[in-house]
């Protein structure tokens, strides 16, 4: 049979002796262009894959490094093998859904059990690492050196020197070993060294590409101090005054004397006094950013007070867009109506203009004291101001944003419906109402339901509609993360991004919340839709 | 079997391309190596071309390549930061000194010793805001305060206190000359960076320092009789007393307001200068006045600084291009001529001031004014001091808003 199979396949273009393969004539080995494509195709695939994997190598992410070439092998095994038809139209893209919506969320996911914060953001080693660093000070009084950065040797490989003129201009060499006076160098006008003896003076791209080895390079001059450099041609006497010691998981600061210990749980160097060092390091906590929003009474009445804010606000908005939308279609829908095509262009205009320069002219209508709505209305209401003011404005402005959207496909929802089905009602005795309730909406509902299901979810997590306009606000002393208007999404970012500290895993939790929550409502109402569409048949 | 030669065949090809395309950039990449190593240097748009002008000379001088790459100046923290977590962090880049605590919590910046001929061209104030437990965290090239703004045409006088401004500004309203008494941007959300100069006047202050002027976290002022008081006596100039502040003007409007001519006061930033000249107002600089009866106006002083990125790959150059580089005249004026914000630099300073009279004049508002505190904590009090003020000036109790703040503030220092 797979004989007879490949014969075909090769046989010149003409009745296929079977039935043709799924693909049609994009199936495998049908044409010479096929082959010349999918060779190109493959050879740009397998070039993206080298391209990938040497960075990989060069930091040896070998795991990264796995998982690319795996799938290069992957998209080989896939589009060179006869028996992998289906997943010839599944693999790109899975491949894509996998990279751009599985990984984030799993991403976010494992941030949100972990205390990723600002001063939480590296492992342990590299916070040690910074600690030590940052804590090399300037000895009091210390010299202050013009330096020449050589090698005895090779400039690549040779061992570090510092060649170091004080300023009374005496002239020193400086090595691992420490300071020793250098009688005979050449020196230029400024006090700096240009050649001595023995050792190769290093051009400022030799000195940058040894930095690694700079930073640690230090000439011991006693008690813990040393000559360091600063650039290329300073240097000067510090002392690194916090050292870490892994036997006890500590770090003691020389000149205070004072311990300050690990502590794995909370991600920091703690001191007798409860006092920390600023740079710790990120930490697995479990549950707890959920435990805190759950069941922290401050955060939790954050949180449930935004959730059922957010489900009104998204209720309201697609309830109100609909009506409104629908009755103006239903307004220009009327026959004897004059200049529809006028009055629809005029409808539809708020869409068609940017929604983010609307919001923000909209921001600015709602002014207290210049906006449009009081001056033009004689009001004095503070509309951002008082919680009740502002959650209307936010719904008045996204609900005029929103019902041209509705109005189109409600438009063209009606035209699909045939004016006799209501004329043959209202013969039987049906009033207009009565009419349309029960003949025009259900046939209606058939196509805009899944709409209204896509606009509560656009709407949920609609962030431009709120943050532009009140960005959250009013906030009120009493609680100033979580404002009147905030929807769940606006109050993650405020968490994650503001001026304050930076709460990413706080933040991933909420989002890890909302992911769990609009999930939900999109099942219940994708099954509800089903059942309406099984009603209908 | 054809068709496995066939697709053998092409799976070989395919290889040998990718082979062809990668040895072309292996071969690219080795080239960029060996010249030595690149310099990237992040900056805000606007500064980006004369950085890169200049810092295509520092290039040449040590035979190494520089990149410059534009991020928006909102967004440089928050960047460098995740770019310094993922590892592809810049050598240097531009930043506002209060970010030092939170970049130095971070581990992301790295000390940076100025050799002493350096440092002295260099205003001290700037090097102590810049300098964090001890230590200085990066180079400052700039400053930047606010200052008032008035339209001379209305007021030819520099009001000496808040009181004859408010006088002066109600006289206008008055006469129907201007709607506003002063145009200063409160917002929903406060405005505590433009409130402090009253703030301090008025006798309040934030964070105690010490006999060192090292911002001491613990001593968190928000609460204090001393910050109510002052609270209380601009309370009485907010909208349930004069209506001379009010949350309707904004960062969006304040500016439009001073040039339509409603007001004839406007507390204003470096970054009005330009629209102020092309307005066409005849406008004069001062600074902005406290109370009568008070202490000094201190407004907020921002420094703009080169930081070097700690455990960054071009360590030595990135140390030699803001010791001795962004300390240097020529660069600073060139910096200057793109984005004219007053220098740090004792030399450049003297030259833009001869050339730009209002340069001295905002210097001159500054001179009271305070470095923003660096430490991290500062970020937790934007929002919650906010928050309470506009409250204040929208008429709440002084005590109950600032007591709240404060109890906020400390939940989250303390977290």
């Amino acid at each position: 049979m797979a004989a007879s199979e490949h014969d075909s396949a090769g046989a010149p273009s003409g009745a296929p002796a079977r039935p043709p393969l799924p693909g049609g004539r994009f199936a495998p080995g049908t044409s010479l262009t096929a082959h010349v494509v999918k060779i190109g195709l493959l050879g740009l695939f397998t070039a993206l894959g080298v391209w990938a994997v040497l960075p990989l190598y060069l930091a040896g992410h070998w795991l990264g490094l796995a998982v690319a070439a795996g799938v290069v092998a992957l998209v080989y095994h896939v589009y060179l093998s006869k028996r992998t038809v289906p997943a010839k139209y599944l693999l790109p893209g899975v491949l894509f859904l996998v990279a751009f919506q599985i990984l984030p969320v799993l991403y976010t996911m494992s941030t949100s059990v972990t205390n990723m914060s600002d001063g939480h953001r590296v492992d342990k080693q590299q916070a040690i690492a910074s600690i030590e660093s940052l804590s090399v000070t300037r000895t009091p009084d210390a010299e202050e050196y013009t330096l020449t950065v050589a090698t005895a040797g090779d400039p690549e490989t040779g061992a570090l020197v510092f060649l170091l003129t004080d300023p009374e201009g005496r002239t020193y060499t400086g090595d691992e070993e420490g300071l020793d006076p250098l009688p005979t160098a050449t020196v230029n006008a400024s006090g700096r060294i240009t050649g001595a003896f023995g050792y190769t003076v290093l051009t400022p791209a030799q000195v940058n590409a040894r930095s690694a080895e700079l930073e640690e390079f230090a000439v011991p001059t006693g008690d813990g101090a040393g000559i360091r450099s600063s650039g290329l041609s300073t240097a000067f006497e510090g002392t690194a005054v916090r050292s870490y010691d892994a036997s006890c998981d500590c770090v003691t600061d020389s000149e205070t004397g004072t311990v300050y210990t690990a502590d794995d749980e909370r991600g920091a160097f703690y001191g007798p006094e409860g006092d920390r060092l600023p740079q710790g390091w990120k930490v697995n906590v479990g549950f707890d950013n959920f435990a805190r929003f759950l069941f922290d009474p401050t955060f939790a009445s954050s949180f449930f007070g935004i959730l059922v804010w957010n489900i009104a606000f998204a209720v309201a908005v697609t309830g109100l867009v609909f009506v409104v939308g629908l009755a103006v279609a239903m307004a220009l829908h009327v026959p004897r109506m004059r200049g529809k095509a006028l009055y629809r262009i005029l409808v539809v205009l708020p869409y068609a203009m940017s929604s983010l320069a609307m919001y923000l002219l909209w921001r600015d209508m709602f002014n207290t004291d210049f906006g449009l709505i009081n001056r033009m209305l004689g009001l004095q209401i503070d509309w951002f101001g008082d919680a009740w003011s502002a959650r209307a404005a936010v719904i008045l402005a996204n609900v005029w944003l929103g019902y041209p959207y509705m109005f189109l496909v409600a438009t063209g929802a009606l035209q699909a419906v045939p004016r006799e089905l209501s004329q043959a009602a209202q013969i039987d005795g049906a009033g207009r109402w009565q009419a349309f309730r029960h003949v025009t909406l259900p046939l209606l509902m058939v196509a805009m339901s899944p709409i209204l299901v896509a606009t509560f979810a656009f709407n949920f997590n609609n962030f431009n509609a709120v943050w532009l306009l009140t960005r959250g606000g009013p906030l009120s002393s009493e609680n100033s993360t979580a404002g009147a208007t905030d929807l769940l999404i606006t109050y993650t970012y405020r968490l994650a991004f503001n001026e304050a500290t930076a709460q990413y895993g706080y933040a991933a939790a909420l989002s890890v919340m909302i992911f769990v929550i609009v999930s939900l409502i999109s099942v219940v109402s994708l099954r509800r839709s089903k059942a309406l569409m099984e009603v209908d048949r | 079997m054809r068709l496995r030669t066939a697709s053998a065949l092409a799976g070989i090809t395919a290889i040998a391309l990718a082979a062809t395309a990668c040895g072309g950039e292996g071969t690219g990449d080795s080239g960029g190596e060996a010249a030595a190593g690149t310099l990237v240097i992040w900056t805000d748009p606007e500064r980006a071309d004369a950085v890169e002008q200049s810092a295509a000379a520092f290039a040449e001088t040590n035979g190494i390549d520089v990149s410059v790459n534009a991020v928006a100046f909102e967004d440089m923290q928050g960047d460098v930061l995740n770019a310094y977590q993922a590892g592809n962090a810049p050598d240097v880049f531009i930043g506002a000194h209060d970010w030092t605590g939170n970049l130095v919590r971070n581990g992301a910046v790295q000390p940076i010793e100025l050799p002493q001929d350096r440092a002295d061209l260099l205003d001290s104030t700037s090097l102590e805001a810049m300098t964090y437990d001890g230590q200085l965290f990066g180079v400052p090239y700039s400053q930047e305060n606010i200052f008032l703004m008035r339209n001379t045409e209305l007021a030819p006088e520099a009001p000496r206190t808040f009181e004859e401004l408010v006088e002066a500004g109600s006289a206008l309203k008055e006469d129907g000359e201007v709607s506003e008494v002063l145009s200063m941007a409160v917002g929903q959300e406060g405005d505590p960076y433009r409130m402090n100069a009253l703030f301090t006047s008025a006798g309040g202050y934030l964070f105690g320092q010490d006999d060192t002027g090292t911002w001491d976290p613990a001593d968190l002022g928000v609460d204090t009789e001393a910050s109510i008081a002052a609270m209380e006596r601009i309370a009485e100039y907010g909208e349930a007393g004069e209506g001379v502040l009010r949350r309707s003007i904004t960062t969006e409007n304040d500016a439009a307001l001073f040039f339509d001519g409603e007001a004839a006061f406007f507390v204003a930033g470096p970054w009005n200068i330009a629209d102020a000249d092309a307005s066409g107002i005849d406008y004069a600089i001062s600074p902005i006045p406290g109370f009568e009866d008070g202490g000094p106006a201190s407004p907020y002083i921002g420094y703009q600084s080169f930081f070097v990125t700690e455990g960054s790959t071009n360590t030595a150059l990135a140390e030699e291009f803001v010791t001795n580089y962004v300390t240097d005249t020529d660069f600073i004026l060139d910096l200057y001529a793109a984005d004219p914000r007053t220098p740090v630099q004792a030399e450049a300073l003297e030259s833009v001031s001869a050339d730009d009279p209002n340069i001295g004049a905002i210097a001159e508002a500054g001179t009271e004014g305070m470095p923003m505190p660096s430490i991290p904590e500062m970020g937790e009090t934007w929002q919650p001091l906010g928050v309470a003020q506009a409250e204040i000036v929208g008429g709440t109790d002084p005590a109950k808003a600032m007591e709240s703040a404060a109890a906020t503030i400390s939940e989250q220092i303390g977290e």
